[in-house]
């Protein structure tokens, strides 16, 4: 008896829980993005006169639209060209049997769990220098030499489930080199490569320390950065509501890329560190 | 990747060995380790190691807990599998000045609900170290303990059931069989997930930025780092605090790796 009521609350209080734990801090992001004027500071968790007046506020902001662009665009460039040579290196790590191996595996660790304030200094000196300093690229860059390590090791994971007998199968029954990676290989890899993807998406998107040092103007700086920077529109307004919007907005895509992608989420976070 | 990652570290090595401020180009000279002695004599470094530490040790720990709970929980479920999926991820997915945001903001004075939900008056948060200490962390745990708890859970189903079952019939207690049988054999999961977030927890620096600032002794050693170099130009003392935190990283890794036995090749299943 007590072993049943214990997994009932196990199968229904926990999940409970859990979703409550997630849900009170974005509920109130959002509640916080729909007060204006002096319910702001009311101390209520949900707004009593709820307004969108704050979306307009943000939108109608150059350093937030500016921002929301260079995210956007500094994340997809980051993530299609970290994806693209990961896959290639991945590919190599799981087909050739090389000595070192295991070596670049491990760097590639180390330098994920590298501590990104120790490069700010040097690649803000560097950057300065080459005139990377507050372009696309300038960030572009060090996202790459972080995202490529993560992918390398999620993708090789993948990789190595991959039958790849069966790529000389298809080439036996006739397919030529080219429709056997196509249609063979392609189908099987692409699930790894999109996890792969969404994961340095993240990254990229997620990105601060890079973000606030490497940057000064509209040109390159990227949302989180210019959150932190933001100031409301004008000079006398607490900025409280409309970065509460703005968050709002830059949650959005997080939220509809784990809605529809959660399993690939799940298997790429867990697929380098405790799964083969 | 190495070229990015390699060179500026060596750079930043370079760097540290010198008295130079991007403001002054022309007043830079060499002064060997000096950095390093003003950097480790200093009060303030050990006090953001101290604050950083206490950050780290408390998140994690309370991460674990935490995270095995969720980790149980997600592994018997049966029904609503999407949704806690979907709910453990958004905080992972978040962006985390986002999520810094959110947290300032419930606790802070004039916009916050905190205080009011619990009868506080007008306790500030982010007025008194330890206070504002706790709300970072809370930040924190609650940002990162899905990552945890994913990767605990991916231990949990390497359990074998048979030995769970077989532990049950010969009269195995629920602590037990928790403690002899299921935390053993996912030692391995634990710790690459405590090796992760360790590393991870003691680079913090987004929600120090967000919070205080490092304000009421909040600050970190990242944080230091920051505004060594980027805040103040001082590009020679900078590095030195930068090549000091990557060595104390590298420290832990080489705890974990030596002390706890982590082997992640292995853990991943390459022999």
């Amino acid at each position: 008896m007590t072993a049943r009521s214990g997994s009932w609350i196990g199968r229904v209080v926990g999940p409970v829980l859990i979703v409550i734990w997630t849900a009170v801090p974005l509920l109130w992001l959002v509640a916080l993005s729909l007060k204006a004027g002096d319910h702001i500071t009311d101390g209520r968790f949900w707004p009593s006169a709820p307004t969108l007046d704050n979306y307009g506020t943000v939108f109608g902001t150059d350093l937030f639209t500016s921002a929301l662009r260079n995210s956007i665009g500094i994340s997809l460039l980051a993530t299609a060209l970290s994806v693209v040579l990961a896959t290639l290196a991945a590919y190599a790590i799981a087909r050739l049997d090389f000595p070192g191996k295991k070596v670049i595996l491990s760097v590639a660790l180390a330098i994920a769990m590298f501590p990104t304030i120790s490069l700010v200094g040097p690649l803000f000196d560097i950057w300065r220098t080459v005139g990377l300093y507050d372009t696309w690229f300038g960030l572009v860059i060090p996202y790459l030499s972080f995202t490529l390590p993560l992918s390398i090791w999620t993708l090789s994971a993948f990789f190595r489930e991959i039958p790849w007998e069966m790529e000389q199968a298809a080439q036996v029954d006739g397919a030529t080199p080219w429709q056997a990676f196509r249609k063979v290989i392609v189908p099987l890899a692409a699930p790894g490569v999109f996890t792969a993807a969404i994961l340095t998406f993240f990254f990229a998107w997620n990105d601060f320390v890079f973000g606030i040092s490497l940057t000064s103007t509209g040109r390159a700086r990227t949302v989180p950065a210019a959150l932190a920077f933001f100031t409301g529109a004008s000079q006398f307004e607490q900025p409280t509501a409309a970065i509460a919007a703005a968050a709002v907005v830059v949650t959005i895509p997080v939220v509809a890329i784990v809605l529809v992608f959660q399993r690939r989420i799940v298997a790429g976070l867990t697929s380098g560190a405790v799964k083969g | 990747m190495v070229g990015v990652t390699a060179y500026p570290l060596a750079r930043a090595v370079w760097l540290s060995l010198y008295s130079y401020r991007i403001t002054d180009p022309a007043g830079r000279e060499f002064v060997g380790l000096r950095n390093y002695g003003v950097v480790l004599s200093d009060r303030l470094w050990w006090s953001d190691v101290l604050t950083t530490v206490v950050i780290t040790v408390v998140t994690v720990a309370v991460e674990l807990v935490v995270g095995f709970a969720f980790a149980s929980v997600m592994h018997r479920i049966v029904f609503g599998r999407r949704l806690i999926r979907t709910s453990i991820l958004l905080p992972y997915g978040i962006i985390t000045v986002v999520s810094a945001f959110a947290w300032r903001y419930a606790f802070a004075l004039d916009t916050g609900f905190v205080n009011h939900w619990f009868g506080l008056g007008d306790f500030a948060w982010f007025g008194h170290r330890w206070s504002a200490l706790f709300v970072i962390s809370l930040a924190e745990i609650w940002k990162t303990t899905p990552f945890m708890s994913l990767l605990l859970l991916a231990g949990l189903a390497q359990v074998p059931r048979e030995l769970l079952e077989a532990a049950e019939v010969d009269g195995a207690t629920r602590t037990q069989r928790l403690f002899r049988v299921t935390l053993p054999n996912m030692k391995a999961a634990i710790m690459v997930a405590l090796l992760f977030r360790t590393l991870d927890a003691y680079r913090i620096f987004d929600n120090v930025f967000v919070m205080t600032s490092g304000a009421q002794a909040t600050e970190t050693v990242s944080f230091l780092a920051y505004r060594q170099t980027i805040t103040r130009t001082a590009l020679g003392l900078g590095s030195a605090v930068s090549v000091l935190l990557f060595a104390s990283v590298v420290l832990i890794a080489i705890l974990f790796v030596k002390g706890f036995g982590v082997d992640l090749a292995r853990a991943r299943g390459e022999r």
